[in-house]
């Protein structure tokens, strides 16, 4: 600190946590609202404080999906969910080091010209393309399976991108020392390349698993079967219309076991992810 | 950038590559180029027959009064979006950045909401301004302010933007931070020492500095609010009422999923492709700059 003004580190403690409150108020109302029964949210206005409910409005969501609407129980969204999310961050994880491997430790024809279509797919998200991709995915019959709802997302350049960055850095001396030693290329990615990658393969998993966790528009088109829903997509169905009308406190719950996942692998994984992020992002 | 040192084969490199090349192929570049041969198609009202019908779907989109519109909403949602989520960030970030306790504890309960999906985003924050049982809507109207989204085109935008800063303030505060602790101290302390206050130094010195790190926030959270707001906007208002809320990824959505008009959706989809290419192209530019600093 500059300056020691004790009014000023009061303010900024002040405007600190008032913008933490703010941030977390949806979620603790989410929260008290999934402890609650339908008609204790419905009276307005609806307690904030958790009630007794937890148990039973979770074991139902679970077990059963929601009591009107749509009977898919949120285990199997779940499962679906944690299927297409490890899918594509290991799915691109593994391609993507594959290519900048390729195309950083080898010189061949068309070397440039496969570096730049990768290169293109950095700039059009999925959102762009849906209505041909989809028609892709039919053709395939891949629509309402699990490799339906993450291949398409595999093709992405940003981690190729992450891993050439960083495959340059790598000290010419290493593959030097392993071509004297009479080791392959295959030989010295799996013993050198790989190991020094560690922190960098960490970091981009996070990245990409709360991506897939939080898929919304393309598991919405491909999916067609309540069994193949993953938790996003649920809670979507559950909302009918009428505000009053929808399940509330099982719709509430669906959320927060929607949203816990991904939101606890970036608290513990903090520092992973900041990495992750400011370095996707270069 | 060319490695010095590299291993000679005449077939692992493509095999290498080919998985992703496979997947780009099939995922990227055939459906984006179908994108761009179904918008000079037009379809009857079947989809039995199609007909080559040059640039008429482009021209239909630009006489469509729907459609300028949705380019008018859309850059109203991204300046709402981009400007209050970087300075609301922004000042979080500088007041995370002068504290010394608790600042790993305010980061953690900062950064959560990034982890958060924008459709589930957009149904907490439907639920908590819901028209009739909204604990906000509650307190609102005790304050003697009618609220009900459903129905209030302005009350409508508020909202998505609303949660789509809401779960983008936790990216934009991080690499202000990162922005900010990469300013060296002693700059600031030399301000200090020549009689600059607090709001002197931040805009003459803190604020330039950070520039950079503002230009590409604004571009990455034009493009959020493009494309990854959608789970938002379909979770919540669907682009109701009326058109209020329909941006023009969600008009893409709605013009070739709901009403199956194929040949408009994909024109709809090749000038969008462009505005994102252009926002690229600005964006590498920028920072093909900033590496020669």
């Amino acid at each position: 600190m500059v300056e020691n003004r004790p009014v000023r580190d009061f303010f900024a403690h002040a405007v600190l946590l008032a913008g933490i409150v703010i941030v977390a108020f949806p979620l603790w109302v989410t929260f008290v609202a999934s402890t609650l029964t339908f008609d204790q949210i419905v009276t307005v206005p609806m307690p904030l404080w958790p009630g007794d409910q937890l148990v039973h409005n979770y074991t139902q969501v679970l077990t059963a999906g929601s009591e009107k609407g749509s009977s898919a129980p949120v285990s199997t969204m779940l499962v679906n969910s944690l299927i297409m999310a490890l899918s594509i961050a290991i799915g691109k994880i593994i391609i993507s080091i594959l290519s900048a491997f390729a195309i950083v430790y080898f010189r061949f024809p068309l070397r440039q010209f496969f570096f730049w279509s990768v290169f293109v797919t950095l700039m059009l998200p999925v959102e762009v393309r849906i209505i041909p991709t989809f028609k892709v995915a039919a053709d395939l019959g891949i629509l309402n399976s699990h490799v339906g709802l993450a291949m398409p997302l595999i093709a992405s350049a940003t981690a190729t991108f992450l891993f050439r960055q960083f495959f340059m850095t790598i000290p010419d001396e290493l593959a030097e020392a392993a071509r004297i030693d009479g080791a392959g290329p295959m030989r010295f990615f799996f013993d050198v390349v790989l190991p020094l990658s560690k922190t960098h393969i960490a970091a981009l998993f996070v990245i990409l698993f709360i991506y897939g966790w939080n898929q919304y528009l393309w598991p919405l088109l491909i999916t067609a079967d309540e069994s193949m829903y993953t938790v996003v997509i649920g809670i979507k169905r559950m909302i009918a219309g009428g505000d009053a009308s929808n399940e509330w406190h099982l719709i509430m719950a669906t959320a927060m076991l929607a949203l816990l996942p991904p939101a606890l692998v970036v608290v513990l994984m903090q520092k992973w992810f900041v990495k992750g992020l400011v370095e996707t992002e270069k | 950038m060319e490695k010095r040192v590299v291993f000679k084969s005449a077939w692992l490199p493509y095999a290498l590559l080919l998985p992703q090349l496979v997947i780009t192929a099939m995922f990227f570049f055939w459906p984006a180029i179908q994108a761009v041969y179904y918008s000079f198609l037009l379809q009857d009202a079947f989809g039995m027959t199609s007909q080559f019908v040059w640039f008429e779907n482009y021209a239909a989109l630009f006489r469509d009064s729907h459609y300028l519109s949705s380019f008018k909403t859309t850059a109203f949602f991204a300046t709402m979006v981009a400007g209050s989520g970087i300075l609301i960030s922004l000042l979080l970030a500088t007041m995370a950045d002068s504290v010394i306790k608790g600042a790993l504890v305010y980061k953690t309960f900062l950064i959560w909401p990034y982890a958060v999906a924008p459709a589930i985003a957009g149904v907490l924050w439907a639920f908590i301004f819901a028209p009739s049982i909204g604990i906000v809507t509650y307190y609102l109207k005790l304050l003697g302010f009618d609220w009900n989204w459903i129905i209030d085109p302005e009350q409508a935008m508020a909202l998505v933007v609303i949660a789509s800063v809401w779960k983008q303030i936790s990216y934009n505060f991080l690499f202000f931070l990162a922005g900010l602790q990469s300013i060296p101290k002693s700059l600031i302390e030399a301000a200090a020492i020549d009689g600059a206050g607090p709001f002197r130094r931040f805009w003459t010195i803190v604020f330039p500095l950070l520039s950079p790190t503002t230009f590409f926030l604004l571009v990455i959270n034009i493009i959020y609010s493009f494309f990854d707001t959608f789970g938002v906007i379909d979770a919540t208002t669907q682009g109701g009422p009326g058109d209020a809320t329909k941006v023009l990824v969600y008009k893409v959505y709605y013009d070739g999923v709901k009403a199956a008009d194929l040949g408009g959706s994909s024109a709809q989809s090749v000038i969008l492709m462009f505005v994102v290419v252009m926002l690229t192209v600005v964006q590498f530019r920028y920072v093909e700059r900033r590496v020669q600093y």
